[in-house]
């Protein structure tokens, strides 16, 4: 059986940096390199799983990012990945989690895909509802916050995060499925696998090429503004004491006074 | 845009209504003249009373969805009445797993954007202006909708305090999802549900979380048991949780749980910002960190320096020996 698996990938600011909001838009500055998301690592690694456990087909990433940045992508390319498809657009500039998987929807279309991979949520942004929307642009089913992936035939079985614990959950294909970290450990990718993800094809589209109307995307098919950013109330620091022995009964003292004990 | 009716999204767990979707039925009522919820499921009857105290004066009953996964058809259903005319003008959604995914749905179906991550709700002149917690609730951005259609909101718990009004039950209408075709196909086969004693994280008094600083996963019985003599809930860092020490369910965070008890006690966590995000609007922090500069300390209320190894023990101790 050959399976096609198409996981979105993000590219984002490193969060080791702090980050900032441009003080011109209030959208997120996204200056300086990009890298693959680490949320986006587990989607790689549970497609390259799924296609070699079916024995045959590929792995495709799609990705929207600003000024046709791809290093994120030759990370996911380096762990195994076939080829890559980018929508970069100055018109994608603002664009919000809708306006985002429009764009998703119609480069995963063009791949045609037997199973889409994301994250539950991006370290950034963190919506957490562009796979759905995505799943519902495509007309697919989808199975969001998997702790465990399985093709059998023509159908995903999950393991979908709850509440209470988890619950088996079996879809027919093509779907989008969004999974947790430690849905499977993501591999680092080889010195050969860097090497080879230096010539796999990447693709780059414009708004234009996807066949989408420039004002459902950006800042203008948004629909929602940022209307202000003030720093939160900050909370004081109270007593910081050196456990002498005493630490113990220090907080027991604190939780008599609140009546907790 | 006036604002004059707000639907809430109704989860049923245990066949009683979810706090997190009583607390938004609570604060519609400060925003619009009419509130009205929205269930799935076989026990909306049976919460209909629930609901009408908090302030719901309808329940939009979808009916059992026969495993299906709530997002399809629960859109769906909403998605229908807005068409027809009757929807509202806000559409409020408890960040859970299941609201989430109908936010998403909707979105597509009705063509308009969600607002996420919504940790405030206040009307203004042009409609509703929601407050999202940016860089580890270092600071607040404000956010509104724009454009015509209802807007929806997923709100983060314990956003609002959740205030029974004391009214009469909710009236129970018919609201059954139309047939939502291949897009609605998946089915649950089968629930594991998790042995827990104790409350529920997000609805303890008293949290204790551990974190790295535990040093290995056996270390966390200990935060287990400080949390049962303290009639709280054990919590945990997202180090630990990837670490496979504990489920998920017990993160607290930024993607995890938020959490405001009347005392949360973080033993050896460091207090990044993504962990602060969902316990630093606890009434009391207490932070045992052996590193005088962890983060953490800048938000407690009483910090010990100190080995969790050490005075955790103690600790317990102590208060076993109080009988
Ligand atoms: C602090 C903050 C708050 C925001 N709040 C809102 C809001 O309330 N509503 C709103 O509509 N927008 C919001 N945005 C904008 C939103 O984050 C962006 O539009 C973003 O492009 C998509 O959303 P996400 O990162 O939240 O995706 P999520 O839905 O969290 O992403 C889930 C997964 O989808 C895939 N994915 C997402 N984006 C891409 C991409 N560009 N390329 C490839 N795969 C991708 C990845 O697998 C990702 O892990 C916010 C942004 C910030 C920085
Ligand atoms: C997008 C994103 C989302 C995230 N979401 C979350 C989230 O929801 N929740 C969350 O918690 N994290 C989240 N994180 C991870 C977060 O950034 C931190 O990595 C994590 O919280 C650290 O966990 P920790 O404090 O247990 O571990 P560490 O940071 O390693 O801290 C361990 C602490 O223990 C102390 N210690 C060590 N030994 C002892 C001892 N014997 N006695 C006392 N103290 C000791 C150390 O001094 C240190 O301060 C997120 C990160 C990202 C990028």
């Amino acid at each position: 059986m050959s399976m096609n698996v198409v996981v979105c990938v993000k590219q984002i600011p490193d969060p080791a940096a702090p980050p900032a909001l441009d003080p011109g838009t209030n959208n997120l500055a996204r200056t300086g390199k990009l890298i693959l998301d680490d949320s986006d690592a587990y989607g790689v690694e549970m497609a390259l799983q799924l296609v070699d456990a079916a024995g045959g087909g590929e792995v495709t990433l799609v990705s929207m990012a600003p000024n046709g940045e791809t290093s994120g992508l030759r990370t996911a390319l380096a762990m195994g990945a076939a080829k890559a498809i980018l929508v970069s657009d100055e018109a994608l500039a603002g664009t919000d989690a809708l306006g985002t998987a429009k764009v998703l929807a119609a480069a995963i279309r063009r791949a045609e895909p037997n199973l889409v991979l994301a994250a539950t949520e991006s370290s950034d942004g963190y919506t957490g509802t562009t796979p759905v929307q995505v799943a519902e642009l495509l007309g697919f089913p989808s199975v969001t916050f998997a702790k465990k992936v399985e093709i059998s035939g023509d159908s995903v079985s999950v393991e979908r995060q709850t509440e209470a614990g988890y619950d088996e959950v079996s879809s027919p294909l093509p779907a989008v499925v969004t999974v947790t970290a430690g849905v499977v450990e993501p591999r680092y990718p080889s010195f050969k696998g860097i090497m080879a993800a230096k010539s796999k094809p990447v693709e780059t589209l414009t708004v234009a090429d996807l066949g989408l109307d420039a004002g459902q995307v950006g800042a203008t098919g948004a629909r929602q503004e940022i209307t202000g950013v003030a720093d939160a109330e900050a909370r004081g620091a109270g007593e910081i004491v050196v456990d002498e022995g005493d630490g113990a009964q220090r907080i027991i003292a604190f939780l008599e006074q609140l009546k907790v004990l | 845009m006036s604002i004059d009716k707000i639907w809430v999204l109704a989860e049923v767990a245990d066949g009683k209504p979810i706090t997190a979707s009583l607390e938004l039925i609570s604060h519609a009522t400060t925003l619009a003249a009419t509130v009205e919820a929205v269930a799935f499921g076989d026990a909306t009857a049976s919460v209909a009373a629930t609901l009408g105290e908090y302030g719901a004066t309808k329940v939009h009953d979808i009916g059992d969805l026969a495993g299906a996964l709530p997002g399809v058809p629960v859109a769906s259903a909403i998605a229908a009445a807005v068409g027809s005319g009757s929807g509202p003008d806000a559409i409020l959604f408890p960040a859970t797993y299941d609201g989430r995914d109908i936010a998403g749905r909707l979105s597509v179906k009705l063509d308009r954007p969600v607002l996420t991550n919504v940790v405030g709700l206040v009307a203004g002149d042009g409609g509703l202006t929601t407050q999202h917690a940016i860089f580890g609730g270092t600071q607040v951005a404000s956010a509104r909708f724009t454009g015509d259609g209802p807007g929806i909101f997923v709100i983060r718990a314990k956003s609002f305090p959740a205030e029974p009004k004391g009214a009469a039950a909710a009236e129970v209408v018919a609201a059954p999802a139309p047939d939502a075709g291949p897009t609605n196909a998946a089915r649950v086969i089968a629930r594991h549900v998790e042995e827990r004693t104790g409350p529920k994280l997000d609805e303890a008094d008293v949290v204790v979380s551990g974190g790295r600083g535990l040093g290995e996963k056996d270390q966390y019985s200990m935060i287990e048991e400080l949390a049962g003599l303290l009639h709280g809930a054990p919590g945990a860092s997202r180090a630990i949780v990837d670490a496979g020490w504990v489920p998920y369910a017990y993160q607290v965070g930024q993607t995890g749980k938020t959490v405001k008890p009347t005392v949360y006690l973080a033993c050896g966590i460091s207090g990044a910002t993504q962990h602060m995000v969902g316990m630093k609007n606890s009434k009391n922090i207490v932070a045992i960190n052996k590193d005088q500069d962890a983060p953490i300390f800048s938000v407690a209320d009483l910090g010990i320096v100190g080995d969790v190894h050490k005075v955790v023990p103690k600790l317990i101790e102590a208060i076993k020996a109080r009988g």
